[in-house]
């Protein structure tokens, strides 16, 4: 549907390949992309009194009603670990990842009045709340450090694999961000299931609770959740109080993989009917 | 490179874009295509191959466009201009046919698109910019000159909400205007902001055309398009009819859709709303026969025949005659119908005249714009632009409005005959002046 040669020339029509993914212009436009999060990192918090301590505030007072409830009433087992370093080690990431499918599956509706009046390449619009979720995420972090040095954690050589923890979950919320924004251009249902959804996923991802709880013969049905992995790794190289699981990591890494580039896929095949829908 | 440049810059083969109309199409719900997946499997199947509910926005469209050129794209309301533009900016795809274009392409189809409220000045210039297609560095240069232009350097820092509408549309505008792309894709933007600000614009629009950019500029204003564009196109119900030099386009489409015979007479898809309706419409001579042309010194009647679908109306007729460029001269309506509306109209067709007394225009060709507006509630019920058109003729001989001896033209959208005096050392020179 569109290329670009070197010497510009970019022929319009109305199919494509399948693969068609047309990187030269991803890599024309990516300032784009920077400013699209850089937007999404400045707007956030604007006009709010707390400003980006939410960013804090949300996985601290989480953590604070878990680990009343699942900690002190229910005494939810915790991996030998204090349950609210635990608890908040899980919802660290799993902050990161709720807010960033939320925003990412909401995007392309949210921003109709860019998709009818600009050209820019569609995929960037649920791509950018992925990325400026980090900056909230590393705001975060900070009060897991704090948390790490009152109960006498260090983190061991294996942290850093963190970076990659965090990549592949940011690849999983915008590729699962990819689907559901598409479908949602179209069906508007997502908008309504999607919260429920997330929620949902919370409660069959290791967050609050360790993978260790369910029965031997439930297991394999939590590795297919890809967020299982990234959340046992995650926690594992921070606080270094067990050893990394590296096949669970493995196969949530392929899992989220094939989300992110199934959805690049069908966010292409779609989103030619954008502008006429949206 | 050479062979390059020797190619146009924009090649439209074969172009057609089809939408989709009604309801279900546009907008679906997961539950009801299931539904109908399961209750109806092959009703649901023969749907998504035969859509039946379509229709051809553009046609089979083929033009060329020259580097350098500055061409005008001009139709009637939902001819297809602005599908156009749509598809050649990449918002939209086309159903059919193929465009190629051979430089960076920059579009204007709406001022503003991305700025935040949120954001302030500043910060919306570059994310604008940015998605405009320009480079940060780009911005970075020229930062201070699109704030200059604006006008707004004061509030640079303030959020754009806080903004007036005007402010906010000469901030985004110069933005845009400080784009450099090699085709640059306009539609109406000039018609936002002060006069100060569109005289400005104009001109940035004419040095963006002189410098040798590729324009395509869509609008309805005949006198910015006449004085920008060298050649343009003519787009109706989707399909070029007219492609040359813009004076004959714009000709041609001043010309369409005018019966020769000066009424047009609806007998189906009447222009208005459920309450009130066009049925036709006339220019006519003192003897009532429709006429398309008239001496400057004739009286012109203007008639609209509608039909009204309630009681208790106060209706407000309307007449707007604007030049052959576009701009408009006066508006008229009918005065007993005054702002107080003390006359309500029951159900019922009507017929509205009016009459332009002789020497009140120009020797010219006027549009008229048919309108019927009622009050208490206000509302408009049609208004049908380039409806009818009339031109006037300069029979050059004995006319009060034009000196003896001289044919030149006699400049004016108006050419009325007034009233004078004149006082002073008065010699009469020959027998029959008093």
């Amino acid at each position: 549907m569109t290329e670009q040669t070197s010497d510009f020339e970019l022929v319009i029509r109305p199919k494509y390949g399948l693969f068609d993914l047309n990187w030269k212009e991803l890599k024309e436009y990516h300032e784009l992309l920077y400013f699209l999060a850089l937007r999404e990192i400045k707007i956030r918090y604007k006009q709010t009194v707390m400003g980006a301590s939410w960013a804090v505030l949300q996985p601290l007072f989480t953590m604070i009603v878990f680990t009343l409830i699942f900690g002190g009433l229910a005494q939810m087992p915790s991996e030998g670990i204090p349950y609210a370093l635990f608890s908040y080690s899980g919802l660290l990431l799993w902050t990161y990842f709720q807010n960033a499918l939320t925003a990412s599956g909401n995007s392309l509706v949210g921003n109709a009045q860019l998709l009818s009046k600009v050209y820019l390449p569609r995929i960037f619009i649920p791509t950018a709340p992925c990325l400026a979720g980090v900056v909230d995420y590393l705001i975060a972090m900070t009060i897991l450090a704090a948390m790490m040095v009152y109960y006498q954690f260090m983190p061991t050589a294996t942290v850093l694999l963190l970076p990659v923890i965090v990549l592949l979950t940011l690849l999983l919320a915008a590729g699962t961000g990819y689907w559901l924004s598409s479908i949602c251009v179209k069906y508007r249902d997502v908008k309504f299931a999607l919260p429920f959804f997330v929620q949902l996923l919370m409660f069959v991802s290791p967050v609050i609770y360790p993978a260790s709880i369910l029965g031997g013969n439930l297991q394999w049905l939590l590795a297919l959740n890809p967020l299982t992995g990234l959340l046992n790794a995650h926690r594992a190289v921070l606080l270094g109080h067990v050893p990394v699981d590296y096949v669970g990591l493995a196969i949530s890494a392929v899992i989220t993989l094939v989300i992110f580039f199934s959805g690049i896929l069908y966010l292409r095949q779609t989103e030619k009917y954008f502008a006429d829908l949206v | 490179m050479t062979a390059k440049k020797d190619r146009p810059i924009i090649e439209v083969k074969h172009l057609s874009k089809q939408y989709q109309i009604g309801m279900d199409r546009t907008y679906k719900r997961f539950s009801e295509s299931f539904t109908n997946a399961v209750c109806h499997p092959f009703r649901t199947i023969r749907k998504t191959t035969q859509q039946k509910d379509s229709f051809w926005a553009l046609k089979d469209v083929n033009f060329e466009v020259e580097r350098g050129e500055v061409l005008g794209i001009i139709g009637r309301n939902g001819a297809g201009k602005s599908t156009l533009l749509k598809v050649l900016s990449r918002i939209t795809y086309p159903t059919e046919g193929e465009i190629v274009m051979r430089g960076r392409v920059g579009s204007l189809l709406e001022v503003g698109t991305g700025f935040h409220p949120e954001l302030t000045g500043r910060e919306n210039i570059y994310f604008n910019g940015a998605i405009l297609g320009m480079k940060k560095r780009e911005i970075d240069d020229k930062f201070d000159e699109i704030v200059k232009f604006s006008g707004v350097e004061k509030f640079l820092d303030t959020p754009v909400k806080r903004y007036s509408s005007g402010m906010q549309v000469r901030l985004a505008f110069s933005v845009a205007a400080h784009l450099e792309p090699e085709i640059l894709l306009v539609d109406e933007v000039l018609a936002v902001g002060d006069a100060a600000f569109q005289k400005k614009c104009l001109g940035k629009m004419g040095e963006v055309a002189k410098e040798g950019r590729t324009v395509l500029f869509v609008s309805h204003n005949m006198s910015m398009i006449a004085s920008l564009c060298t050649k343009g196109i003519l787009l109706e119900e989707g399909v070029v009819t007219k492609n040359g030099s813009m004076d004959k386009v714009i000709d041609a489409y001043l010309n369409s859709g005018q019966e020769a015979t000066g009424q047009i007479v609806f007998s189906k898809n009447f222009p208005g709303d459920n309450e009130a309706v066009l049925r036709s419409a006339r220019i006519l001579n003192k003897d009532g026969t429709p006429i398309t042309s008239a001496d400057i010194d004739e009286d012109i009647f203007i008639e609209m025949e509608y039909e009204l679908f309630k009681d208790d109306m106060r209706v407000y007729p309307n007449f707007h005659v604007y030049d052959q460029y576009g701009q408009p001269v006066f508006v008229t309506s009918d005065s007993k119908l005054d702002s107080k509306c003390t006359l309500k109209c029951k159900a019922g067709t009507y017929i509205s005249k009016c009459c332009i007394p002789a020497n009140t225009l120009n020797s010219n060709t006027y549009h008229i714009l048919f309108a019927l507006t009622s009050v208490y509630p206000l509302h408009v019920h049609f208004v049908e632009k380039d409806l009818l058109f009339i031109t006037v003729n300069d029979p050059i001989e004995g006319i009060l409005s034009r000196p003896e001896g001289y044919s030149g033209p006699v400049p004016g959208a108006i050419r009325p005959v007034l009233e004078w005096t004149l006082s002073g050392p008065i010699e009469k020179d020959r027998d029959d002046m008093l």
